[in-house]
């Protein structure tokens, strides 16, 4: 049996039926990242001072991927368009192009941005002890500049035993130039261009720290909301590919011969998801890289 | 059963519903660029000091809604659709609102007021 209002419109509705199941499911995604973007404002707003990290990611990478995502979401409706306009050819390579934006955005995502928190070292010290590191911290230099707080002392890990081995007392670490140098005022605020770990060593006694991390999602409520929700939106950028896939694959070729409209459609619905994949981003890009 | 003929069997037809199409196209070339600038607009504005964090936030939340809204008014052509899909969105809108709003509720119900 022919599945119906593939292509026409359902007189009760006035749309094919695709067109308002995929709405219906944005309706549900809206809800599913309002609830993590509400649990962010939350944990946002209750974080004591100081406990917000700020300029920890990269932002020119971060930028790069918002800019891959926009030309993908143009290319997608230009290839929704070609097959409006029977132009197979067209839509062919402009599907391509999509699909090789989202791999690029993924790639980025997990071969670079991630495994570069995942090796970077945070050591949060005892309040009582922050006056013994304060030549890293520079808390007086803070306070003078009406500035947050600075609990923390980030960087690479040089002795990596050292967070398993009870035995090591304390951490060495490669300084980030904020920790290195926390009375310069270049420092006082986040740059474009990331800058990376001096040749500054730290040693960090393990009885002065209140907890030490990697930037995993345990490092902070900023860490964690990162990760969910930069991890379910790079979910979504993989679906999102998967389906673009079969539509470019000859299968959908034969879709096409037969019936060239329902193969556009597929494409507008798949493309409505992808938009709202971006739109998403569109949100995720300020409130975690730049804000 | 309900799939009428293709469209492009009609030749007449087809070529008007064309052309409709390929005048869309510059118009999503010219949204796509504009998105472009504001991306790096929202990134420039973020390294200026509006006086308060709270500030930057809300212009950067600004940019980002106007980008939000390009995006759903051209590419997902909510710009013209019909009523029954605003319908689901005013609905949805609801929800997500109320949702937001809860923070809000559960932020007061915090002991220490600040």
């Amino acid at each position: 049996m022919e599945i119906p209002y593939t292509v026409s419109n359902r007189p009760d509705t006035g749309l094919w039926n695709a067109k308002i199941g995929i709405w219906l499911f944005l309706a549900s995604e809206v809800m599913l990242f309002g609830g993590l973007f509400s649990a962010y404002i939350f944990l946002r707003i209750d974080a004591p001072p100081g406990m917000w990290p700020h300029g920890l990611l990269n932002v020119p990478v971060g930028t790069m991927n918002t800019a891959i995502l926009i030309m993908s979401s143009v290319t997608v409706v230009l290839a929704w368009a070609s097959l409006k306009m029977r132009k197979y050819n067209a839509y062919w390579w402009y599907m391509l192009a999509t699909i090789t934006c989202g791999v690029i955005f993924l790639t980025v995502k997990l071969a670079y941005e991630w495994p570069q928190k995942f090796d970077h070292f945070g050591i949060y010290i005892k309040p009582e002890a922050l006056g013994k590191y304060e030549q890293y911290l520079g808390n007086a230099y803070a306070a003078e500049k009406g500035l947050p707080p600075r609990l923390e002392i980030t960087g690479h890990l040089h002795n990596r035993a050292a967070q398993n081995d009870p035995n090591i007392k304390e951490y060495e670490v490669a300084l980030d130039p904020l920790n290195a140098d926390p009375t310069n005022p270049e420092m006082d605020r986040p740059h474009f261009w990331p800058r990376s770990a001096t040749e500054k060593i730290a040693t960090i006694e393990k009885e002065d720290v209140q907890y030490a991390t990697m930037f995993l999602p345990r490092h902070s409520a900023y860490f964690a909301s990162y990760f969910t929700i930069t991890g379910l939106h790079g979910l979504h950028v993989l679906g999102g590919v998967l389906v673009f896939i079969y539509m470019w694959l000859p299968v959908s070729k034969r879709l096409y011969q037969q019936n060239p409209e329902h193969l556009a459609n597929r494409v507008e619905v798949s493309g409505l998801f992808w938009h709202f994949v971006d739109l998403v981003w569109i949100f995720v890009f300020p409130l975690f890289y730049l804000l | 059963m309900n799939n009428p003929p293709d469209i492009s069997q009609d030749s007449k037809e087809y070529e008007e519903y064309a052309h409709g199409i390929r005048k869309h196209v510059r118009g999503y070339l010219m949204v796509g660029a504009l998105l472009l600038v504001f991306t790096g607009l929202t990134v420039a504005l973020s390294y200026v000091h509006f006086g308060t964090q709270k500030a930057n936030i809300a212009v950067a939340m600004l940019v980002a809604t106007v980008k939000a809204g390009l995006v759903a008014a051209i590419f997902m052509h909510l710009a013209a659709e019909r009523r029954l899909i605003y319908r689901i969105l005013i609905f949805t809108g609801f929800f997500v609102l109320g949702m937001f709003w809860l923070i809000l509720f559960a932020w007061y119900d915090y002991p220490i007021f600040r």
